[in-house]
């Protein structure tokens, strides 16, 4: 009997042979915090621990609320350069022009490694899969507790195998193939699993796309998301690899799954995941139409530059019909676009453009809604006032959809503008 | 959990409630949890006076999926100091649910409870009666019994502690 990504991946680091439903303690290959450092170095404070286990292993980027907008944020920001100085933390990304949302900037900087075992105290951190990585998101007090320990628990989870065939059509992309499985299987299809994309489409893809897949695995309820290790992740991590200790692994052709679904992506369409739940999906052709006041081009869902590059096709010698907020994921994707003169297309177009961040991904700043207004976003959740205000209104999409909406001023077909 | 038997109020809820809704993120810049039940439930349509309302011993009654979205522990400091005792749903979110363990907050796996709220079975102000170490709730007002999962033990050992932190310190200590 074979072996899912999961059972592999923990029983490697657990040192002996797992199953599913067993319980594991394990050394965490990388702990990821945000902006929310602060917090958990106070916890850390209460446990008694003088240092933490590793300061090599810990990771701060700050992105949630960058330039500090308020006083609170300042002061968390403050306090986090205090801690990185004092515990040896020199994996700080700062604000500068070497960070971004801190999901893209763990894949960029060589962090994210097949095979490793990465935590990070923000839901997202499902991610780093794209690299083959087991990446589960936290709370705080575990991170302390982690920082503190060097350890983590995790019950070895069952396993969810989407298979994916065929491929896409102009205008269709990982995000539309994301929602529409989040649609099909809901918010909690895939809680407590390990998520498995395997198949010919999931290998013609990008790491980019691959990244937008496993970012949404947590909206599904996954404990994580992962993709094959194959050529393309190892000629991405050749020269920048921060660790030694990755190792790719990949499930055998025998696993045993919980759950095991099919998809042939000549068959998604264009798509949206309207007000107030990601998983609620509708088919492009139901959504168009309907009036937007604000698109939003940016975060560690679909703000890289094979992103932004699509959105730019669509939007350039063209004007925006609506304000249009366009936030690459990182400085590298921002100096890459200047460098492809996306920067210009966008500027030329009416977009406004601001720093590498989240944005107002979670309501933070930057592009927070007014009662009553409805944003097309390609970011990962349209919850009841995510945005910033509970009388808004949040639809998900493509790079692709929210370009052409954003020229529309209503939720448009991309593949009529392609 | 000295006391295993609880008696109070349902406040009913659905399935999939996120984390905005039960604690929004305009409010994550606070990180005194004792200063969180002020700002419980406030984005949940119907349940806007939850947090004025709300009194020491009531339940928290949801579906399916609870906790669902961002990590952020305010989720369960909110609720936990607020004076609700423990969480009755079908089932959590796997980072709500170590977060709860991990503060040494009770939430217990309750089966069928979902369909009972869809069905009308069990409302906002009906009276429970909840045994914790049988996992069993009572629904006093309307005379119907739902059971549910008692905690494993490796869970137990951190939430006798008190939490994660308290369970960490006292082992610093010794």
């Amino acid at each position: 009997m074979g072996k899912t990504f999961a059972e592999k991946a923990l029983g490697r680091a657990a040192g002996h042979e797992v199953r599913a439903g067993e319980i594991v303690t394990v050394e965490p290959d990388f702990c990821m915090s945000h902006d929310n450092a602060a917090p958990i170095a106070r916890t850390f404070k209460k446990i008694g621990v003088k240092n933490v286990w590793k300061p090599e292993r810990i990771v701060f980027i700050l992105d949630h609320a960058v330039p500090a907008p308020s006083d609170d944020h300042a002061i968390n920001h403050k306090e986090i350069r205090e801690f990185s100085a004092e515990q040896g933390i020199a994996n700080f990304f700062d604000v500068t022009s070497k960070g971004g949302v801190c999901h893209q900037v763990m894949c960029e900087e060589g962090f994210a490694l097949p095979g490793l075992i990465m935590i990070g105290s923000d839901s997202h951190t499902c991610t780093y899969g794209a690299y083959g990585a087991f990446s589960t998101g936290i709370g705080r007090s575990e991170m302390a507790a982690a920082w503190a320990t060097g350890q983590i628990w995790f019950k070895v989870p069952e396993s969810l195998k989407v298979t994916v065939t065929g491929s896409f059509r102009p205008g269709v992309s990982a995000k539309d193939l994301i929602l529409t499985l989040i649609g099909d299987i809901k918010a909690d299809g895939a809680d407590y699993m390990s998520v498995e994309f395997h198949g010919p489409a999931i290998e013609a893809m990008s790491i980019a796309e691959r990244m937008t897949l496993c970012n949404m695995g947590i909206e599904m309820g996954a404990k994580n998301a992962v993709c094959p290790p194959d050529a393309k992740v190892l000629e991405a991590i050749r020269d920048k690899a921060k660790t030694d200790r990755w190792e790719a692994l990949w499930a055998d052709d025998d696993a045993v799954y919980a759950k095991e679904l099919t998809y042939d992506a000549g068959d998604i369409v264009p798509c949206v995941a309207k007000p107030h739940t990601v998983d609620n999906y509708a088919a492009i052709d139901e959504a168009k139409g309907t009036p937007i006041h604000q698109a939003f081009l940016g975060s560690c869902t679909n703000a890289r530059i094979e992103d932004l590059r699509a959105a730019a096709a669509i939007l350039k010698g063209k004007q925006v019909a609506v304000r249009t907020i366009v936030i690459p994921a990182s400085w590298k994707v921002y100096r890459q676009c200047l460098a492809e003169g996306l920067i210009e297309t966008f500027l030329d177009a009416g977009c406004v453009i601001t720093n590498p961040g989240c944005g107002p991904c979670m309501g933070n700043h930057e592009g927070i809604l007014a009662p009553g207004e409805t944003c097309i976003s390609t970011a990962n959740r349209n919850f009841k006032g995510r945005m910033g205000n509970k009388e808004s209104f949040i639809y998900l999409a493509s790079p692709l959809t929210v370009a052409a909406s954003a020229l529309k001023g209503e939720i448009a077909d991309p593949r009529e503008v392609l | 959990m000295e006391k295993t038997i609880l008696r109070g109020r349902a406040w009913v809820f659905g399935d999939d409630v996120d984390t905005d809704l039960i604690y929004h993120n305009k409010y994550l810049a606070e990180t005194d949890p004792k200063k969180m039940p002020q700002y419980s439930f406030e984005y949940y349509p119907g349940k806007e006076h939850f947090a004025k309302e709300v009194k020491p011993g009531d339940f928290v009654v949801a579906g399916t999926n609870f906790g669902c979205g961002s990590s952020r522990e305010h989720a369960v400091y909110c609720l936990k100091y607020a004076g609700v005792p423990v969480v009755l749903a079908e089932n959590y979110s796997r980072i709500y649910y170590r977060n709860a363990i991990n503060n040494g907050y009770p939430v217990l796996f309750i089966q069928g409870i979902s369909q009972a709220i869809k069905d009308g079975k069990i409302e906002d102000g009906d009276e429970l009666e909840v045994d914790l170490a049988k996992g069993e709730v009572k629904n006093v007002t309307k005379g119907t019994v739902f059971h549910g999962d008692a905690v494993a033990d490796l869970e137990k050992d951190i939430m006798a502690a008190g939490g994660l932190i308290e369970y960490l310190k006292s082992r610093a200590e010794q």
